[in-house]
């Protein structure tokens, strides 16, 4: 009996260690474990044994089939790591072979900084407003100060729409009248911003469009002050440029602000950049949106979105953001 | 504005430290461009004497010049430029001599012989352009001197000022003398030279026609004038500060401007019809040939001085006449300063396309007060050249409209502190104020009673002298406070709409383009569409003289573009506004969408909607609408539909019109999408409610009809799910096909209906139920199921 166990343990590993494939192992299995296999038959052989020698002959019947099934267990898992390899090497794919699409699309550069300089604005407590591009003189220019007569009018290449009587109607030259709009149907606080579309009687060029896109701010409260303006110039500076960047206001002249500043901003290098102007909201132009400007003040800035796209991107010439070209597009 | 340091430091002791001055002019708004050096000495260049000049055999392009500077040694130079002779006086450069350019000169070698230095041109010694040839000097130039002490040039500094419109004073070194004195704290010391009658009466005439545009105009005769050349250091400052010395007389006259802001004008009183002065508005078509040689033709908007005959002789304010100017032999001028209106000398200016250094002053505003000084500037000056200069009894001053010399404004000085967020006590304010000549005092009432300077006619509000105190505290010394917001920083929801269209289009791979809202005119029509579009009055050019009404222009043309790089596929969206005339105070402005997919067909376009509209809440209420041929004229008319929103007409949809493709010579099919983005975005959506998900299996069942090409996918698959009722989860169209097997003019379509309940496993009864009814709603839009 015991050689015949031994004999069969012996042959059972071994036909588990000659598989090499899992249908084999499932055959030796069958063949060595199964009902039919010699352990099986020596199991139900016990019965027939001695009592006292029934015990011994028992567990020597169980290690035998444990030693077996454990070599199975390890055979299998050994041939089923092989096969997983074999499929998975067989399954190589070259992710360079990557093709172009799907592509996304890109934001025109100009979408690009108005959306940052939105962001940074509502992050410093800003709503932003609208107005249309083809504007009333009115509020292009008589609401901000500028009578028909003034002369400053003429610094503004107007072009004009032929629309109600001769003159009545421009393409805006900026986005100041937006603030006219945002206090004739906003009560006070206000603070918003009115990024837009631009229009000048400019030749085109390297650093001038005739459409272009400025940035104007508005902040009208009780008790607004000077010292407010430069301090949210430079909150927006340290914001949007970062930390190691800052402004400073020099003397200048707008008919809707006084007093009026050119605000620059200090880069890392030492070197300045001329951003924009800004200054205290004109009493006159309090008054044009109806406000009491002995109750109300306020301040306004507006600068140029496109040059500021232009620097932040080494862009060269203006003209080529707005030939549409998708190799431009799509290098943004 | 070119200002002079050495000038202005005869104005007021500012000194010589230039990054001071420089600094302070920007921190008072007088923005500096540029600040340059002139007249610096070059040592080691000197004055030397052709002594005479040899060619040599062997050299084409240089020769020998042998000069003498001063020392009786004969030197030796190799030079490039043939236009000196034996006697001329020229600036040699010698050995060892560093150039302005940083050249070092050198004992240069040419054909083994060696030069002693090198002749220089005026461009080579930094005064000027002029390349072409040696520098002649004047004969009686000293020799072996340096040649700036030689020469009696002087350095100096010249600042190039970019002045604001409400700045008229600094538009004379005085003005700005003045405001960089008070800004350094030194005194100012403007020339203040008196009138002295010195002859018998002689009266040039004045006689002011129209007051409201001519408020003050002064004339007095001067006699005993020799025109000649300026003294050199005149010259010298008119050159550095951008005009051209002509003579003595227009010199002065040029001086005084620069100097004081006061623009004057010497007629020679020989040529002056009637011997006098009428100033009166030009007769339509009226002209007169002005001193730059150019005829002008006048309106009755233009004022003009005239002769005692009524013959124009200059333009008021703008430009003089060239029969009356000064000449060789002249000997007795009538010298005129007046004051016109601004507004109507701008006016002229602009019309005429003149701007002259007068007009620019005039424009922004000159002193009428100022007058009298600078005709007493004036003769100081021209005396150093005219010693026998007589001044004639019987100046005249005619007024007409003239703002008033004193003028007076009150500020409250804490509405100044309220403003500027400052804490400035009151005397520092008048202590600021008054160095600029706004005299003021302090009341009882704790105001300031301010006298605005007649300088300065852009003050007159309590704002402006605000302003004045800001600049001369200095605004950088002011504080930096936050606003303290209420409101809340966020985007408005059209806003964020509109940023949410715009991450649907990247992410369907869609790029933003930006065309021109500026047409052609005939670009309307190119594009099929109608032709009326509103017309820009003053266009620059003719190619964009129209306002678009569609975008459709801009973005064809942009596919254009595109394909005639090789990129014939390109994916493009513009958001931007179109403008149609409408009867309303402005045109009917919109923001619109639109889309172009090039190369593609357009039921490629119809996707990019739904999920546009998907992204936006909308999904249940726009629906399209296939057109009839001719609605849409420019767009293809079996290929386009259009897009309702809640029952309201916002775009369309399908393809573009393969003519007009044609005509802007874009190859394959294009697909479009126009939204209007005023209406859509203006739309609020329902706030998705939550259904809950099915823990039930769901059960599938693809049905497939052929229909009649006219019969819309869009309808048949409304009508299964309708007729689906609550147990459909989804439907979809998963299959088009067309050919074998299926008749012309008829296609199969393929729906996919997922059925699934909320409370249980759905039984086989109940799936067969549901294609019964999806079956006969589709057979009662006129599709059949296929293959039964």
């Amino acid at each position: 009996m015991n050689d015949a166990l031994a004999q069969a343990r012996a042959e059972g590993l071994a036909s588990v260690a000659a598989a090499t494939t899992l249908d084999e192992l499932r055959s030796v299995e069958s063949e060595v474990l199964g009902k039919r296999g010699p352990l099986a038959r020596a199991k139900a052989g016990l019965g027939a044994l001695p009592v006292e020698e029934r015990r011994d002959a028992g567990r020597a019947v169980n290690e035998a089939m444990a030693a077996v099934q454990a070599a199975l267990d390890t055979r299998s898992a050994e041939l089923n790591a092989e096969s997983r390899r074999v499929q998975l090497a067989s399954e190589r794919l070259d992710l360079t072979e990557a093709l172009t699409r799907p592509r996304r699309g890109h934001a025109h550069l100009v979408t690009q900084a108005t959306e940052r300089l939105e962001d940074t604005f509502i992050g410093l407590g800003f709503q932003i407003a609208e107005g249309p591009e083809v504007e009333t003189d009115w509020h292009n220019f008589e609401a901000l100060n500028m009578p028909p007569s003034h002369p400053a009018r003429s610094e503004w290449d107007t072009l004009f729409v032929e629309h109600g009587p001769a003159g009545s109607t421009v393409l805006r030259t900026h986005t100041s009248p937006v603030q006219i709009r945002v206090m004739e149907t906003t009560e006070p606080p206000i603070y918003v911003i009115m990024p837009g579309r631009v229009f000048r009687r400019d030749t085109p060029d390297a650093t001038h469009m005739p459409v272009f896109h400025q940035l104007e701010g508005l902040v009208i409260d009780r008790g607004i002050t000077f010292a407010d303006l430069a301090g949210t110039i430079e909150a927006f500076t340290k914001a949007f440029f970062g930390a190691e960047f800052s402004s400073r206001l020099r003397p200048s002249y707008f008919p809707f602000t006084e007093p009026s500043a050119e605000f620059d901003i200090r880069q890392p290098d030492g070197t300045w950049l001329e951003l924009g102007g800004c200054g205290m909201v004109h009493p006159n132009v309090l008054r044009a949106g109806g406000l009491d400007p002995e109750e109300w003040s306020g301040f306004a800035f507006g600068f140029g979105i496109d040059r500021m796209a232009k620097e932040r991107h080494g862009v060269g010439d203006l003209r080529d953001m707005y030939t549409n070209d998708i190799r431009f597009i799509e290098q943004f | 504005m070119l200002v002079l340091l050495s000038w202005l430091n005869e104005l007021a002791p500012l000194g010589d430290d230039v990054d001071t001055i420089s600094d302070a002019m920007n921190e008072l708004g007088l923005a500096v461009d540029g600040v340059s050096r002139v007249g610096a000495p070059i040592p080691g260049v000197v004055t030397a004497r052709v002594i005479e000049t040899q060619p040599h055999a062997d050299a084409e392009r240089v020769h020998r010049v042998f000069v003498d500077a001063g020392d009786g040694e004969r030197l030796h130079v190799w030079c490039g430029a043939f236009n000196m002779q034996a006697g001329d006086v020229v600036p040699l450069a010698t050995v060892g001599t560093t150039m302005p350019d940083g050249r070092e000169i050198g004992r240069r070698q040419i054909l083994g012989i060696a030069s002693d230095g090198m002749l220089c041109s005026a461009a080579e010694l930094g005064q000027g352009a002029d390349h072409a040839g040696i520098l002649i000097l004047p004969a009686d130039t000293p020799l072996g001197r340096p040649l700036h002490s030689a020469l009696g040039v002087t350095e100096d500094v010249v600042f190039d000022l970019d002045l604001t419109r409400n700045r008229p004073d600094a538009y004379g070194h005085l003005g700005v003398a003045r405001d960089v004195a008070a800004r350094l704290g030194v005194p100012l010391l403007p020339p203040s030279p008196t009138l002295a009658v010195t002859g018998p009466e002689r009266v040039a005439t004045v006689e002011i026609v129209d007051p409201g545009r001519c408020g003050r105009f002064v004339a007095v005769v001067l006699s005993g004038i020799e025109v000649k050349p300026s003294a050199p250091w005149m010259a010298e400052r008119l050159t550095r500060a951008g005009m051209r010395p002509i003579n003595n007389v227009v010199d002065v006259s040029n001086y005084v401007m620069l100097e004081l802001n006061e623009p004057n004008h010497a007629y020679d009183l020989d040529t002056l019809g009637g011997g006098g002065f009428r100033i009166r508005r030009a007769v339509d078509g009226e002209t007169l040939v002005t001193l730059d040689g150019v005829e002008r033709t006048f309106t009755t908007e233009d004022l003009l001085i005239c002769d005692a005959e009524d013959r124009a002789i200059g333009i008021a304010g703008v430009m003089g006449g060239s029969d009356t100017e000064i000449g060789p032999e002249t000997t007795t001028v009538a010298l005129e300063m007046a004051w016109f209106e601004p507004v109507g000398v701008a006016s002229t200016a602009a019309r005429l396309g003149v701007r002259s250094e007068a007009s620019a002053r005039f424009e922004r505003g000159r002193d009428p007060y100022g007058i009298d000084r600078a005709v007493a500037r004036f003769v100081e000056l021209l005396r150093e050249t005219c010693p026998d200069l007589v001044v004639h009894a019987g100046l005249v001053d005619a007024r007409g409209d003239l703002p008033p010399e004193v003028r007076a404004v009150r500020v409250r000085p804490e509405r100044v502190n309220a403003l500027l967020g400052a804490d400035i006590p009151a005397p520092e304010m008048l202590a600021r104020l008054g160095p600029i000549g706004f005299t003021a005092t302090l009341d009882q009432g704790g105001i300031l009673d301010v006298n605005l300077p007649s300088w300065r006619p852009d003050c007159e509000l309590e704002v402006d002298v605000i302003e004045e105190i800001a600049r001369h505290v200095g605004y950088e010394t002011l504080g930096r406070t936050v606003p303290k917001s209420t409101v809340a920083g966020r985007l408005s929801p059209f806003q964020a709409r509109r940023r949410l269209v715009r991450q649907v289009l990247y992410g369907l791979g869609i790029s933003e383009a930006m065309p021109n809202p500026f047409l052609a005119p005939g670009d309307l029509t190119r594009a099929g569409l109608d032709p009326h579009g509103l017309a820009i009055a003053n266009p620059l050019v003719a190619e964009e003289s129209v306002l678009r009404t569609s975008l459709r222009p801009g973005l064809f043309k942009a596919v254009a573009f595109n394909a005639s790089h090789r990129n014939d596929d390109v994916a493009l969206f513009e958001i931007g506004h179109t403008y149609r005339p409408a009867e309303t105070p402005l045109p009917d402005e919109r923001e619109v969408l639109a889309v172009a997919l090039a190369g593609r067909d357009g039921q490629a376009a119809v996707p990019v909607l739904n999920e546009v509209v998907a992204a936006l809440g909308l999904a249940g209420r726009v629906r399209i609408d296939q057109v009839v041929p001719a609605d849409q004229p420019g767009l293809h008319p079996g290929r386009t539909a259009r897009i309702h929103a809640d029952g309201v007409d916002v775009g369309v949809v399908g393809e573009v019109d393969p003519g007009v493709l044609d005509t802007y010579e874009i190859p394959g099919r294009l697909a479009w999408l126009e939204l209007d983005l005023s209406t859509v975005l203006a739309l609020e959506p329902a706030i998705p409610q939550w259904r809950p998900v099915s823990r039930f299996p769901s059960s599938d069942i693809d049905l497939a009809f052929v229909a009649g090409e006219d019969l819309a996918a869009q309808d048949v698959q409304a009508a299964i799910a309708a007729a689906a009722g609550e147990l459909l989860a989804e439907v979809e169209l998963f299959d088009v096909y067309r050919g074998s097997g299926i008749e012309s003019g008829q296609r199969s379509l393929a729906f996919r209906l997922r059925l699934q309940s909320a409370d249980h496993t759905l039984t086989d009864a109940e799936v067969a139920q549901v294609r019964d009814q999806a079956i006969a709603a589709a057979t009662e839009q006129g599709a059949t199921l296929r293959g039964v």
